[in-house]
């Protein structure tokens, strides 16, 4: 039993205001290995991911056309991809035909000038935020407090992570790195308002964060908002939440400034019937989220006089240049594929180093920062390593509401990350190691050759072997080498007794070389 | 060269073909999931399927008939120092709400003798205001200090028990719905649709107008996901049913 002193008991994990929100830590094993010492981190992940995979199965099962919806939010996304230029300008038109003003912004560094100018404009020294995945890509609230401007996270999640001074650890439930005791620690040590004799249940947190944020919102001259989704043929914007302080956010306030990655327009007002039932049960699990609010530039006697629409590129458009890294931009963020990943499970979040972290995450961050394009990336970039981040299991692929490929996209840049173009690498033991054995399966004689090798290398190790000295430890301090058998399979072929000759079926079962010979021999260990 | 100029070449460079290569085509979109809920509009089978959704959300649900109705929303209010309407309400709601609560407030409407004293216009104008009415939209702290709105609604979808506000002048402007802590909204049965595309063909005919989609009383997940009701939205929904 300890005592409470009043003193947050909870380290950041990682500290907040790192250098680029899409790449803060080590590389991904490496990060990976921290994480996975934090009993408490897994112990919290699984108990959420879990619980919303149930969530989210019982109601998308509920729909009897679930597969349809699930095609045609793929098609609609390959529909705006081949078209994105062409609906870039007629949302911008629809926009601005409404009283909307549309910027434009090359990079991040451009969306914080232009959003900062913004904010300056409007005499405010403080501004309310709307949870959004945008403004955190580009490091928004740093570059505000650079400024003199104080940007209020008012989503309770985000609250609570920018309270504990952390980072994200997942796009849609930021700190789920976190358990209700925690979350108390944080608000109690840092929050200043905070009820004394705040307890730990979630509806008593929940009352404190709304109590905290309540006068914020009234006085709040400046939101800023990320979309869910702008519609190019209306110029209607969306965002979808729950506790209602998106809703504060985009209707109290005088001036409204929006950040939008390109990607996500949509063509038709009609297409919302397909992505406003399959974001929120793919989610949160729910049937429909508590809250979503549309508006269309600027109406006359309600919400905000002033609205501003910011579309990012920020290295979406050299994704766009790679037909399968592509469909990374079809996603909707709705984090199904984080919630079903059994590497993010056990890693958490932060070991990606990424704002966004998960399956989806692992083939965004590397291509916003250039995996794939001309240039590309150290393959010893941390987010070169994030392709490599996923067992190729297909969860996520079946879990996204887009059915974004992510296994093909992962294996794919794999090999981008290996093989930048117009980059030469540092030579490693895998890189070597991966050479040569391309060299040797590139022509079948070579590939022969190599194989008669292989009945020399077993008289060196005839037996399993458990350990080798560096730097074949690096392989066995995970794995056996297992015992390499008698004969090549094509030796075996060639010998094999004729098709239809007696006892060649069982010749076949038994499997006296190739591969059907090293289970056997394994199993003559001691 | 200017970001939108740089931007928009970026794109098309990016999407352009491969040299020798033609342009792929656009692909097209398969249409194949249902445009019409498995319930008939307005149907009882549509009422009970969307009260099923209200009642999962832990909202409020009275259901009632058009002779009742003005009971019920002097029922829902009781207790309530302060009820705030849009200026487009059907007059009998209101009348029974002025029954059952000592102030009623109308907004784009001063009220008499202005009773918070800070209900001053904002001087945008507000193009819901019934004809005739002074233009005065409450102000924030106003609204802010009264505890609950009646409002009727554009449409409702049975399938994800959502209420749909468009603005209209029985709905008012979107901050009347959201700072009084009770919402006591009213659907007629012929609003209630089957599905999310039944709604979004009605919607579509005003899709400039700022609409918000109601599910259920303001709630997170955000600790441990477990739901929590009630954050900063109204708290308490309350959902009349008109059925008749």
């Amino acid at each position: 039993m300890s005592v409470h002193l009043g003193m947050p008991t909870v380290r950041p994990l990682p500290a907040a205001d790192p250098a680029d929100p899409l790449r803060w830590g080590p590389t991904f094993p490496d990060a990976a290995h921290e994480t996975l010492q934090d009993g408490q981190l897994r112990a919290n992940l699984r108990r959420a991911t879990h619980t919303i995979r149930d969530k989210r199965l019982a109601v998308t099962a509920e729909l009897s056309d679930w597969e349809d919806l699930r095609a045609a939010g793929s098609g609609v996304k390959q529909q705006v991809m081949a078209t994105l230029p062409d609906l870039l300008e007629q949302l911008e038109a629809s926009v601005t035909a409404r009283g909307g003003v549309v910027h434009w912004a090359r990079d991040a560094a451009e969306a914080n000038r232009i959003v900062t100018d913004l904010v300056r404009a409007a005499d405010a020294h403080e501004v309310v935020k709307v949870k959004s995945m945008a403004t955190q890509e580009i490091g928004l609230n740093e570059h505000l407090a650079a400024a003199g401007i104080e940007a209020t996270e008012t989503d309770l999640a985000e609250l609570i992570v920018q309270l504990a001074g952390d980072m994200p650890s997942h796009i849609l439930v930021p700190a789920i790195h976190r358990n209700r005791d925690q979350i108390r620690d944080i608000f109690t040590g840092s929050m200043g308002d905070a009820p004394a004799g705040l307890t730990s249940e979630p509806a008593d947190l929940a009352a404190a964060a709304r109590a905290h944020l309540r006068a914020r919102f009234l006085r709040a001259d400046v939101a800023i908002s990320g979309a869910n989704l702008a519609v190019a043929d209306t110029g209607t914007v969306a965002v979808v939440e729950s506790e209602g302080n998106g809703r504060m956010c985009l209707t109290l306030p005088r001036v409204l400034i929006t950040v939008m990655g390109i990607e996500k327009v949509l063509p038709t007002f009609t297409d919302l019937e397909v992505f406003m039932q399959l974001l929120p049960r793919s989610s949160t699990g729910e049937r429909m989220n508590p809250y979503t609010t549309f508006w269309t530039g600027v109406t006359p006697g309600d919400g905000p006089q002033e609205f501003h629409l910011v579309l990012l590129d920020n290295g979406r458009t050299r994704a766009l240049a790679d037909e399968i890294g592509r469909t990374a931009l079809h996603c909707i963020r709705c984090s199904a594929c984080l919630n079903v990943c059994p590497v993010y499970e056990r890693t958490g979040g932060h070991a990606y180093g990424s704002v966004y972290p998960g399956p989806i995450g692992a083939i965004l961050t590397p291509q916003l920062l250039g995996v794939g394009a001309e240039g590309g990336l150290d393959p010893h970039d941390p987010a070169a390593t994030l392709p490599f981040a996923s067992s190729l299991c297909g969860a996520c692929y079946d879990a996204c509401p887009v059915k974004i490929d992510i296994p093909t996209a992962l294996v794919h840049l794999r090999d981008q990350a290996q093989h930048p173009q117009g980059r030469r690498a540092r030579p490693t033991g895998w890189s070597v190691g991966l050479g040569l054995a391309a060299l040797s399966m590139r022509s079948g004689t070579v590939f022969r050759w190599a194989g008669r090798a292989v009945p020399l290398a077993r008289r060196l190790l005839p037996r399993r072997v458990r350990r080798l000295p560096f730097p074949g430890s690096l392989w066995t301090s995970s794995r056996d080498l297992p015992v390499l058998p008698r004969q090549t399979f094509r030796d075996w072929f060639e010998q094999r007794p004729e098709p239809g000759a007696a006892g060649g079926q069982v010749a076949d079962r038994q499997g006296t070389g190739g591969t059907g010979g090293t289970r056997a021999d394994g199993e003559e260990q001691p | 060269m200017s970001a939108r100029t740089e931007v928009l070449a970026r794109v098309r460079r990016a999407l352009a073909p491969a040299p020798g290569r033609s342009a792929a085509p656009v692909p097209t979109v398969p249409r194949d999931y249902r445009r019409h809920g498995d319930v008939a509009t307005g149907s009882s089978e549509a009422v009970e399927l969307l009260v099923d959704r209200l009642v999962d959300y832990r909202a409020t649900v009275v259901r009632t008939s058009t002779a009742g109705l003005a009971a019920a929303v002097a029922a829902q209010l009781e207790g309530v120092p302060r009820v705030v309407v849009p200026p487009g309400l059907d007059p009998a709601w209101v009348a029974a709400a002025r029954e059952a609560v000592g102030e009623v407030l109308v907004d784009g409407v001063a009220p008499v003798g202005d009773p918070t004293g800070d209900a001053t216009g904002d001087a945008t104008g507000d193009p819901m205001a019934v004809p005739g009415a002074s233009v005065a939209p409450l102000s924030h702290a106003a609204l802010d200090a009264t505890a609950a709105v009646v409002t009727a609604c554009r449409v409702a979808v049975a399938e994800t028990g959502t209420i749909v506000l468009d603005g209209e002048g029985d709905q008012g402007r979107r901050v009347l719905t959201l700072l009084p802590d009770r919402h006591v909204c009213v659907v007629r049965a012929d609003q209630v649709v089957g599905s999310v595309p039944e709604a979004v063909a009605l919607l579509a005919t005003h899709p400039e107008r700022p609409m918000t989609w109601i599910s259920g009383p303001s709630a997170t997940s955000d600790i441990e996901l477990v739901r929590v009701e009630g954050v900063h939205g109204p708290r308490d929904l309350r959902v009349l049913v008109v059925e008749d």
